[in-house]
């Protein structure tokens, strides 16, 4: 009987060597561990066995059992390594060739410039206030210290809205500048407390309009950004402090600007901004014109008059007001070169951002 | 205006000075220096923080030399050989200048002429190109005769583009001088802004130059020169002055026996640099002497006027124009006046419109012996008014219309008869005929230290303030305990008073002392009330979510045209607009009315590059409203066709967007705007066939409560044929208000995440091919109440086995409780709800699929 034994575990041993396929492991096993197998009738044979012999065949048997269904699991596992070995290598991919996209969704680049200057904006105290588009010459000019036929209104060619009115002073423009809101701004403010009017830290975005060619240097629409503080205690050098911050903020800290005098009707004294050229680092190339430095911003403390007619007191109170262009910030940040491409909406461009 | 910085050093010392030094002193005084333009003075290294052009002379090649004979030459008649000699050697020199000719033959010159004399290896413009080319004299032979060298016209040295002819210099001009030293120059281009007009002259910017390096100003004397010619002009002539308040002061001075000839070299080359065209030398002296004080100076033929007044004197009348008046102004143009222009006038009528333009009649001539000269102060908005009026803007006009102070009246008018005597020989009149009925009032400002610090944050002494504000001439008082009583200067108009003045005052202190050196601080103030912008964070999520969905925003012209609109909806009414009064193009000449065709415009823009278009733009549209402002309402408008995915290398871009990606887009918005189906404010989604711009069986109008929110759906074949847009291809559009958008959308309170499992099942019904599947859900809705908290459709069928007109919608249905595990027994009631509910329909038939 253990010879038999023997027997059977050499003949399936060698038998279970040359398989290399997983249907035929499946017919081993069937064969020399199932139901049927020589092996396990020697078991169920174990009963005929004289009683002395009972142990050791018994013991033999068991042996061979795991003998077999260990070298069966080693089979399975060489097998399936085979087999994954295999599927890998058919499997494999030209993973250079380019990727299936999502369609992407963007914003225009406007709109993305536009909240990197409310953001930080935001982070420095200043509250988002809109304001219409189409305003009166009221507010887009006189109140802001812009009477007709002053030469500021050179500065600005604007487009006249035709209000329906008989004479011919058009008293309706599309607005030049955000700076209307500066007087909504102030009046809605000032109406909460007029006997003591609360202190103000505005952004104003919105769509500006100008009566221009449209090149690549101008356009007839484009955004602007200001910014309006108003309090008790608002000075020249506290506007040179917020600005330098958010210049640093978005230029990089090591942004160097400088101040220079300059001239609105709605500011006194007004400056111009200048950031040293983050392209050439003020070593003078195209996008400064060789000057080194780059026009960013317009500022100034806000002009008596336009406090007056904001309804703040000028003896009271001071302020300091603030404006730029997302637009040339942005084309000076991704270096383009054409203000027309914003409302051409080419998506060759658009999806570049 | 351009600035030739020799003429600054005639009022202020700038010797020590490097030119960028003075264009960074202007510019950082509120100056700004757009380009320095080298005309013969050596370059500077540049430092690239100017713009930077012209030309340097060559000291060593390029010198003042004399002609002493004009020779023909032997081969051409059109040449010349020049006896020339340049205070080294002599040369013979050929040149074609046509205003050598007349001496051409006539031996040996009285008087040498004298010239700009450039050698062999000299660098300058070519005089026969186009605009301004750099060359180098070469040693040539020009028909047999070597040239190596030439005499220069205004155009090779860079002074200006003339090459008609050699610069003839002045006799005085020493012989052998390097030309730069003579009269090299820089020409600085200033940007001068409206608050600076007092700087609109050269004294006025040698002024700030000595205010900023707090030196001395030379004021020119302006004393009458003598002799005088006899007679006193107080006999003469009278003014009357009808309206002061335009008219402030009007001064008139008398020149005569002058003789009408070219001004001298070295004043035409100023006024060329200066921009401004030399005539003679009488109308060169008003030009020249307004450059330099500021003052437009006017020159009447006063013999013209004797003619006019027949032997009377001669009555100055300034007044508004009368209806219907003429004049012919110097231009040769016959003008008519309107009301509100004013007018010098005599006796007989308009001699010129004041500050603008002078009448052709009384004009000074080649025949002109006695010169009535003008200087007088007007009225700036009026002026204004008149330039644009008349399209003038001259020179006199751009400064009036700017403001120029009244005092400059008399200045101008010394000045002007100082250069004509100098240069015409004429006799002046020792007096001068002054109106001066509204002299300017400058009441003087207080200011204290503690105002300079409340505003410009940092604090001078009182002489301190002082010293800075006497650099630009206020004449200062001490007042109270600290303070400064300042009077304004007399050219200044720009100052205000009281608290304006204050600011206007603080904003000269902080130009002199130095904008840089302002201290920088943060700021201090307290934190307004924060209210923050509710509609403009919506809209800006808005604008996220629509990104996230897979669309580009687009921003587009506000501006458009009837025209434009009309290919969506058909021809529109003009008068419906915000019309512009001076549009920049007639497609341009209206507020847009419609966002949508917008956007549509670009994508047919850019199908061309793109077979997948998904588009979005948020902004306003323009309504007319009466008596009010229009109104501003904002839109959405999207725009989607073209594949469904983007193209791959393996083919898997192949379907077409259809209305169901439009929706798709649309409700994932609506759904996070808390307004999708079901909710409180839920979006219904309507059958719409009435719109027509849409295609009217694949078209739905949103409402939410019977409120119109917008439209969505295909384009009309016909209207999406008027866009460039390829057929066969659906044009998926949407239009919502978001005025009523915005109204509608909340936050949501979270729905627990449920414990139990839920129990699912399918459901098929069978309806009547018309019967919207929103009615059925809305059906399968109602009936299955809170338990049911799913509905998804997952298959739409038509087929043999259901017969023509129906269709089969398949549903998985989710029945869900909270707090326990919904049983069998639970849910077959709903079901069975469901179901009867369905099958009271006509037509509607359940089939349970298991």
């Amino acid at each position: 009987m253990l010879e038999k034994l023997s027997a059977l575990e050499q003949q399936a041993l060698e038998a279970l060597e040359g398989i290399t396929e997983e249907q035929a492991l499946e017919a081993w096993r069937v064969a020399h561990l199932g139901r049927n197998a020589p092996l396990m009738q020697v078991f169920s044979a174990l009963a005929t066995l004289p009683r002395e012999e009972r142990p050791l065949v018994g013991q033999r048997a068991n042996q061979v059992k795991t003998r077999l269904e260990q070298a069966f699991a080693e089979k399975q596992r060489q097998l399936k390594e085979a087999w994954l070995a295999r599927t890998l290598q058919a499997e494999r991919l030209d993973v250079t060739l380019p990727g299936r996209r999502p369609p992407l969704g963007r914003l225009h680049p406007s709109t993305q410039q536009l909240r990197r200057v409310l953001s930080i904006l935001a982070e420095m105290g200043f509250q988002v206030f809109t304001s219409r588009e189409v305003e009166t010459d009221e507010y887009n000019f006189q109140l802001l210290n812009i009477p007709p036929h002053h030469p500021a209104r050179e500065m600005q060619d604007t487009f006249y809205v035709d209000a329906g009115l008989k004479d011919d002073t058009y008293n309706w423009v599309l607005r030049t500048h955000t700076s209307p809101g500066q007087i909504h701004a102030m009046r809605y403010f000032a109406a909460l407390n007029p006997q003591d009017p609360p202190p103000i830290r505005i952004a104003l975005p919105g769509m500006c309009f100008r009566y221009e060619q449209i090149t690549a240097r101008s356009e007839i629409q484009f955004h602007q950004v200001e910014g309006l503080v108003v309090g008790h205690h608002v000075t020249f050098s506290d506007l040179k402090g917020t600005l330098v911050d958010f210049c640093r903020r978005m230029f990089g800290q090591e942004a160097r600007v400088r101040f220079r005098p300059s001239y609105f009707p709605f500011t006194e004294p007004s400056a111009e901004v200048d950031v040293e050229c983050f392209v050439c680092g003020g070593k003078g190339c195209s996008v400064c014109k060789y000057s080194g430095w780059l026009e960013i911003l317009g500022a100034g403390m806000v002009h008596p008059v336009v406090l007056q007619n904001g309804g703040y007191d000028p003896q009271r109170y001071t302020g300091f007001a603030f404006g730029m262009g997302p637009e040339r910030q942005f084309m000076l940040r991704y270096r383009v070169e054409d203000i027309r491409f914003f409302w051409s909406n080419d998506l060759r461009f658009l999806e570049q951002f | 205006m351009k600035v030739p910085v020799s003429w600054l050093k005639d009022f202020v010392s700038l010797d020590d000075l490097s030119i960028e030094q003075i264009a960074r002193a202007l510019t950082f005084a509120g100056l700004e220096v757009e380009e320095i333009r080298y005309v013969g003075w050596p370059m500077q290294e540049p430092i690239h923080e100017f713009k930077v052009s012209g030309l340097s002379w060559d000291r060593e090649k390029i010198v003042v030399a004399e002609i002493r004979e004009v020779m023909p030459h032997p081969n051409a008649d059109r040449l010349v050989l020049c006896d020339l000699y340049d205070g080294q050697q002599q040369h013979t020199v050929l040149t074609g200048a046509p205003n050598l000719f007349p001496y051409k033959g006539a031996g040996r010159l009285p008087q040498p002429i004298k010239v700009a004399y450039a050698k062999e290896g000299a660098v300058l413009y070519d005089g026969h190109a186009e605009g301004q080319k750099l060359t180098t004299l070469k040693r040539t032979r020009i028909r047999g005769v070597e040239s190596y060298s030439m005499v220069c016209s205004e155009k090779e040295l860079g002074i200006s583009d003339d090459h008609e002819g050699i610069i003839v210099l002045d006799e005085d001009a020493p012989v052998g001088m390097p030309l730069a030293d003579y009269m090299g120059d820089v020409v600085l281009e200033v940007s001068i802004l409206p608050n600076m007009a007092r700087a609109l002259s050269i004294l006025g910017i040698a002024r700030e130059l000595a205010a900023i390096f707090d030196r001395p100003l030379r004021l020119p004397d302006l004393r009458l020169p003598s002799p005088y010619a006899e007679g006193r002009l107080a006999d003469q002539v009278e003014i009357e002055i009808t309206s002061p308040e335009l008219n402030p002061r009007f001064v008139l001075g008398l020149i005569c026996d002058v003789q009408i000839r070219p001004s001298p070299y070295w004043v035409q080359r100023r006024l060329k640099l200066a921009g401004m065209r030399p005539i003679n030398n009488i109308v060169d002296a008003t030009n020249y002497a307004m450059l330099e004080l500021g003052e437009p100076l006017h020159a009447f033929d006063y013999d013209v006027l004797r003619a006019r007044a027949a032997g009377g004197k001669v009555h100055i009348l300034t007044r508004t124009a009368r209806p219907g008046e003429r004049l012919r102004t110097l231009d040769g143009v016959e003008r008519v006046l309107q009301p509100g222009n004013v007018l010098v006038c005599d006796a007989q009528g308009p001699l010129s419109i004041a500050g603008v333009m002078g009448g052709a009649e009384s004009e000074v001539t080649e025949k002109t012996r006695n010169v009535l000269l003008e200087g007088a102060a007007w009225n700036a908005i009026n002026i204004r008014r008149t330039m644009l009026m008349h399209n003038l803007p001259s020179e006199a006009a751009y400064r009036f219309s700017r403001g120029v102070h009244p005092a400059l009246a008399e200045e101008g008018v010394r000045r002007g008869l100082q250069w004509m005597a100098a240069w015409s020989g004429g006799q002046v009149f020792g007096d001068l005929v002054d109106a001066y009925p509204l002299p300017p009032r400058h009441a003087p400002i207080e200011i204290t230290p503690s105002q300079v610090e409340r505003l410009l944050g940092f604090s001078l002494r009182r002489d301190e303030l002082r010293a800075l504000l006497e650099r630009l001439q206020f004449t200062c008082e001490a007042f109270g305990e600290d303070g400064l009583r300042v009077h304004v200067p007399p050219h200044r108009l720009d100052i205000g008073e009281g608290i304006v003045g204050v600011a206007d005052l603080c904003e000269e202190i902080a130009r002199l002392y130095g904008y840089e050196r302002i201290p920088t601080t943060r700021l201090s103030d307290t934190l307004p009330p924060q209210i923050g912008n509710p509609a403009y964070e919506w809209e800006e999520s808005l604008r996220d979510l629509l990104a996230n969905l897979g669309l580009q925003e687009v921003i587009t012209y506000r501006l458009t045209s009837p025209e434009r609109e009309a290919r969506l909806s058909g021809a529109q009414d003009e008068s419906q607009y915000i019309r512009l009064v001076n549009p920049i193009a007639p497609d341009r000449r209206v507020l847009r009315r419609n966002l949508l065709v917008s956007v549509l415009e670009v994508a047919e823009r850019n199908v061309r590059h793109r077979s997948r278009i998904a588009l979005f733009e948020i902004g306003p549209i323009f309504l007319p409203r009466p008596d009010d402002l229009p109104l501003e309402q904002p839109w959405l408008a999207i725009v989607m066709g073209g594949d469904r995915w983007l193209p791959s290398w393996d083919g898997g871009a192949t379907a077409k967007m259809d209305f169901f990606d439009l929706k798709g887009v649309l409700e994932s918005l609506l759904e996070r705007l808390g307004c999708d189906p079901g909710s409180v404010n839920g979006v219904e989604w309507k059958v719409e066939s009435e719109v027509p711009y849409l295609h009217p069986g694949k078209a739905a109008r949103l409402e939410v409560e019977g409120e119109r929110l917008g439209y969505a759906g295909e384009l009309h074949p016909l209207v999406r044929e008027r866009f460039d847009w390829p057929a066969q291809v659906p044009l998926l559009v949407a239009e919502l208000n978001l005025e009523v958008l915005r109204k509608r959308s909340r936050l949501r309170a979270a729905r627990p995440v449920p414990e139990y499992p839920p129990v699912r099942e399918d459901l098929a019904v069978i309806v009547p091919e018309e019967m919207p599947a929103a009615q059925v859900e809305h059906l399968i809705r109602e009936a299955g109440g809170r338990s049911l908290t799913e509905i998804q459709l997952f298959d739409v069928y038509r087929g043999e086995q259901l017969g023509p007109g129906r269709k089969s919608l398949a549903y998985h249905l989710t029945y869900q409780a909270y707090d326990h595990t919904l049983t069998d027994a639970e849910v077959a009631p709903i079901r069975n709800r469901i179901i009867r509910r369905l099958e009271s329909q006509p037509g509607v038939q359940v089939r349970r699929t298991g």
